[in-house]
């Protein structure tokens, strides 16, 4: 179990910080392209990113017997 | 409410607080050396603050029980204040009146704020006084009415009891009555029986049975004997007057006959015109008739007396044999008396016939007699007339003359004169001489009659007597035979009830004698049972020891083979747990077991005919038999690494709180520090469900190597904490069940094995 919840640790914070990236990312997209280079969007989309991840996270841990099912590719 | 309160009071501290910041600014305005009195202003207004939301609950408090009941509830330490403020609560009030009220009801004196609910309190106790006091006055009255109807109902009931008791004394009365009449049965019974007793005592004495029988028999051969003697007198009376009797009356016949026969020939001689011889003839058998006739009546006359003599000395006998008052005489003596009578009777007709016969003989003869008289007299007339005819005068027919015939008419003519004179002269006389001859014959018949009526009264009355003898003599009979028949119904009575009491007195002799019998059997019984008994036990007894002795031999060896076998099947179970103990040893770090199947199938084959080992072997859990256990030390190593898990997941439970109180959870973990191992408690107490201070005592117990206590421990954890750790308890927990099946194996084979070795 000390595995589970160490991995579970991992996943969620690789989540949140891919998120939270995204999220920049993606405002700071937003910013330049639409609102003129202004900061909000990207605090917004980092905020909603880590948000997110950090939901995600909470949810994670919350339902530990959810079982999240990963795709196996045919070799 | 609080909150509004508190809202309250903090809007008033706020204003409060406000003005005094107003105030102190304005005072700022005209002073400006008031910085560190701002300081206390503040500090002034929150005490001021404080104080009013403390008086303001206290208030509310007092007035609101609620309210009170949930400060206190809530804000610690407020129900030590609230009482020291506004005294102990209702509830507590409560709970000491209930207290106080059962000993006594003088009351305490109670604290005057609470007065008024000590009055209520009060009249509430005197109410229900009054209401017992009345009550007991009820159940008085109760218990008047109750005693009323219960005198009521016992003299009722006394009443009843004395209906029964006139029948007692009734059936007393009764009884006593009967007693009486028993009595009066019983003393008349009694006094019979003491009269008779006394009688049947002195005729016991002096006549016992045997003597009286004897006696009674003497009595019947003398009263025989009489008989006899008396039936033979009689009979030899009876025989002799008979035979006088018929003598006399065939002398008084012959008499009589006689009689007539001379008064035929009397007559035949007088009237009668025959020859002279013939005449002489006729008168010699006259008189010869007539010597007969006296003859035969003097005959008649002895023999008459000697019936009469006969007949008295019979009649003589009869009185005597009469006056023997024997009862079998007197038939006898009535046949006799008959035959008297009858003999009686016939001699006096007899007689009477005789006489009648006489006086007509007398009768003849006297005018015979007169006819001879007369005819002598014409004879002498004749003769004097005609002397000459003396002789037969009528055979002179040829001799007499004319003269003499004529003389003789003449004397004829006179005498025929003269008898016609004497005719008339008889004529006259005549009705004179019958009257007298009639009276004379009255007379004569009278006597006659007289003397017949007497004789006839004479029979008659004897006829009576002697019918009344009779008739007396059989009712005589018919009232003995009666006697008889009732004397014999006596008798039988009697000696039906002496058949009874005898019986009864048999029956009962029979019933105790049989009683006796019994018992003494039944004694004897009992001892011949007990004797055979104890014997049976006995010979049982030996018989037993004796069987169970062989049977503990047979089982002694039988067991020995079987304790052999045993031993082996033993020693090779054991050797098959020691396998599986060694099995187990098997594991090393990190690494579980051997899988235990192999170990566990050869302990099931060692064991396949004992259950509880059998039972044993199948209770390894299968994780345990497919994979193998963990040791305990990698267990340990293990724990170690997970506790720091459990550290820092210590704060999150079931509810799975949020990631802030993740971060929390992981502050605390870094912020308290706690024992590595502590030694664990006897007992749990609340306090110690903390998770670091369990997972310090499980460290412990791991460290001494008592997972149980460990995994115990362990097993309080809550919350996320407890998932973590989940997978090592389970582990362990595998572990001990293994472990603890092992031992109980190795255990119990180790007990076979010890039980079945033999003792050199």
């Amino acid at each position: 179990m000390a595995d589970v919840h160490g991995r579970k640790w991992d996943r969620c914070l690789a989540d949140t910080a891919v998120k939270t990236v995204t999220g920049l990312a993606v405002g700071l997209v937003f910013s330049v392209v639409l609102f003129k280079r202004r900061t909000w969007p990207v605090s917004l989309g980092s905020g909603l990113g880590l948000g997110m991840g950090y939901a995600n996270c909470q949810h994670d841990f919350r339902s530990p017997y959810l079982v999240h099912g990963s795709m196996v590719k045919d070799q | 409410m609080l909150r509004a309160c508190l809202r309250g009071a903090n809007a008033t501290a706020r204003s409060c607080g406000r003005t005094p910041l107003t105030n102190l600014q304005h005072c700022r305005h005209y002073t400006s050396g008031g910085t560190g009195g701002g300081a206390a202003k503040v500090v002034a207004a929150g005490l001021v603050t404080v104080g009013g939301g403390v008086g303001g609950t206290i208030l509310y408090a007092k007035w609101d029980h609620k309210f009170r009941a949930a400060v206190e509830n809530n804000v610690p330490y407020s129900d030590w204040l609230l009482g020291l403020a506004l005294g102990p609560s209702f509830q507590a009030t409560n709970k000491q009146m209930e207290m106080v009220q059962p000993p006594s009801m003088m009351e305490k004196p109670l604290k005057g704020s609470k007065a008024k609910s000590e009055k209520s309190v009060k009249e509430a106790a005197e109410s229900p006084a009054k209401e017992t006091t009345p009550v007991p006055s009820q159940p008085a009255q109760s218990i008047e009415e109750a005693s009323a109807e219960a005198t009521h109902i016992i003299s009722a009931i006394s009443e009843v009891s004395s209906v029964p008791a006139p029948c007692d004394t009734e059936a007393t009365v009764v009884k006593e009555e009967c007693k009486e009449c028993h009595d009066h049965e019983d003393t008349p019974a009694v006094v019979q029986p003491d009269t008779e007793s006394p009688a049947a005592t002195e005729a016991l004495k002096e006549r016992p049975v045997e003597e009286v029988t004897a006696r009674l028999a003497q009595q019947d051969l003398e009263e025989q004997d009489i008989l006899a003697s008396v039936s033979a007198s009689l009979e030899d009376s009876l025989a002799s007057s008979a035979k006088a009797t018929l003598q006399a009356i065939g002398a008084q016949e012959a008499a009589l006959q006689a009689i007539t026969l001379h008064t035929l020939k009397l007559k035949e001689a007088m009237e009668a015109e025959v020859p002279p011889q013939e005449k002489s003839a006729q008168w010699k058998d006259l008189e010869a008739a007539l010597a007969e006739r006296t003859s035969a009546v003097h005959d008649a006359g002895t023999a008459l007396s000697n019936a009469n003599e006969a007949l008295d000395s019979l009649k003589s006998v009869i009185d005597k044999s009469k006056g023997l008052k024997v009862i079998a005489v007197r038939p006898l003596v009535l046949a006799a008396e008959e035959n008297l009578h009858n003999m009686v009777v016939d001699l006096d007709k007899v007689v009477t016939k005789v006489q009648s016969s006489e006086s007509e003989a007398k009768i003849v003869s006297q005018y015979s007699e007169l006819v001879n008289e007369a005819k002598q007299q014409f004879q002498r007339e004749v003769s004097s007339l005609t002397p000459e005819i003396q002789a037969n005068w009528k055979g002179l027919t040829g001799k007499l003359s004319a003269d003499d015939l004529n003389s003789l008419i003449a004397h004829a003519h006179r005498r025929i004169d003269q008898l016609n004179r004497e005719l008339a002269e008889q004529r006259v006389r005549e009705q004179i001489h019958i009257d007298a001859s009639l009276e004379q014959q009255k007379l004569e018949d009278q006597k006659a009659l007289e003397k017949a009526v007497g004789t006839a009264l004479q029979h008659v009355k004897e006829e009576a007597r002697l019918e009344q003898e009779r008739k007396l003599s059989e009712l005589r009979e018919v009232m003995e035979a009666e006697m008889r028949t009732q004397l014999r119904r006596q008798a039988a009575a009697h000696t039906d009830h002496v058949q009874d009491v005898l019986k009864v007195q048999e029956q009962e002799l029979k019933a105790d004698a049989e009683q006796v019998l019994s018992s003494k059997m039944l004694d004897q019984e009992t001892c011949y049972r007990q004797m055979s008994q104890e014997q049976l036990d006995g010979f049982t007894l030996d018989m037993n020891t004796a069987y169970a002795r062989l049977k503990g031999m047979e089982e002694a060896i039988d067991s020995h083979v079987v304790a052999e076998e045993e031993a082996r099947k033993a020693h090779h179970l054991w050797l098959s747990v020691e396998a599986l103990n060694f099995t187990l040893k098997t594991a090393d770090a990190d690494v579980p077991t051997k899988p235990l199947e192999d170990a566990a199938q050869a302990v099931r084959d060692s064991c396949h005919d004992n259950d509880f080992a059998l039972a044993l072997a199948s209770a390894l859990p299968e994780e345990s038999l497919q994979r193998g256990v963990y040791s305990e030390d990698s267990l340990r190593a293990r724990f170690n690494s997970l506790r720091a898990l459990a550290r820092r997941v210590a704060l999150i439970d079931e509810t799975h709180n949020s990631l802030y109180q993740y971060f929390l959870s992981y502050l605390q973990a870094a912020m308290l520090f706690e024992d590595k191992q502590e030694a664990p408690p006897a007992q749990l107490s609340s306090d110690d469900l903390d998770p670091f201070k369990l997972l310090s005592y499980a460290s412990f117990c791991l460290e001494h190597g008592d997972l149980e206590l460990a995994a115990k421990l362990v097993n309080q954890l809550r919350g996320e904490a407890r998932r973590v750790v989940e997978d090592w308890l389970t582990e362990a927990r595998l572990t001990l069940e293994t472990r603890q099946v092992v031992s109980l194996l190795s255990a119990y084979a180790n007990a076979v094995g010890l039980g079945t070795t033999q003792a050199p």
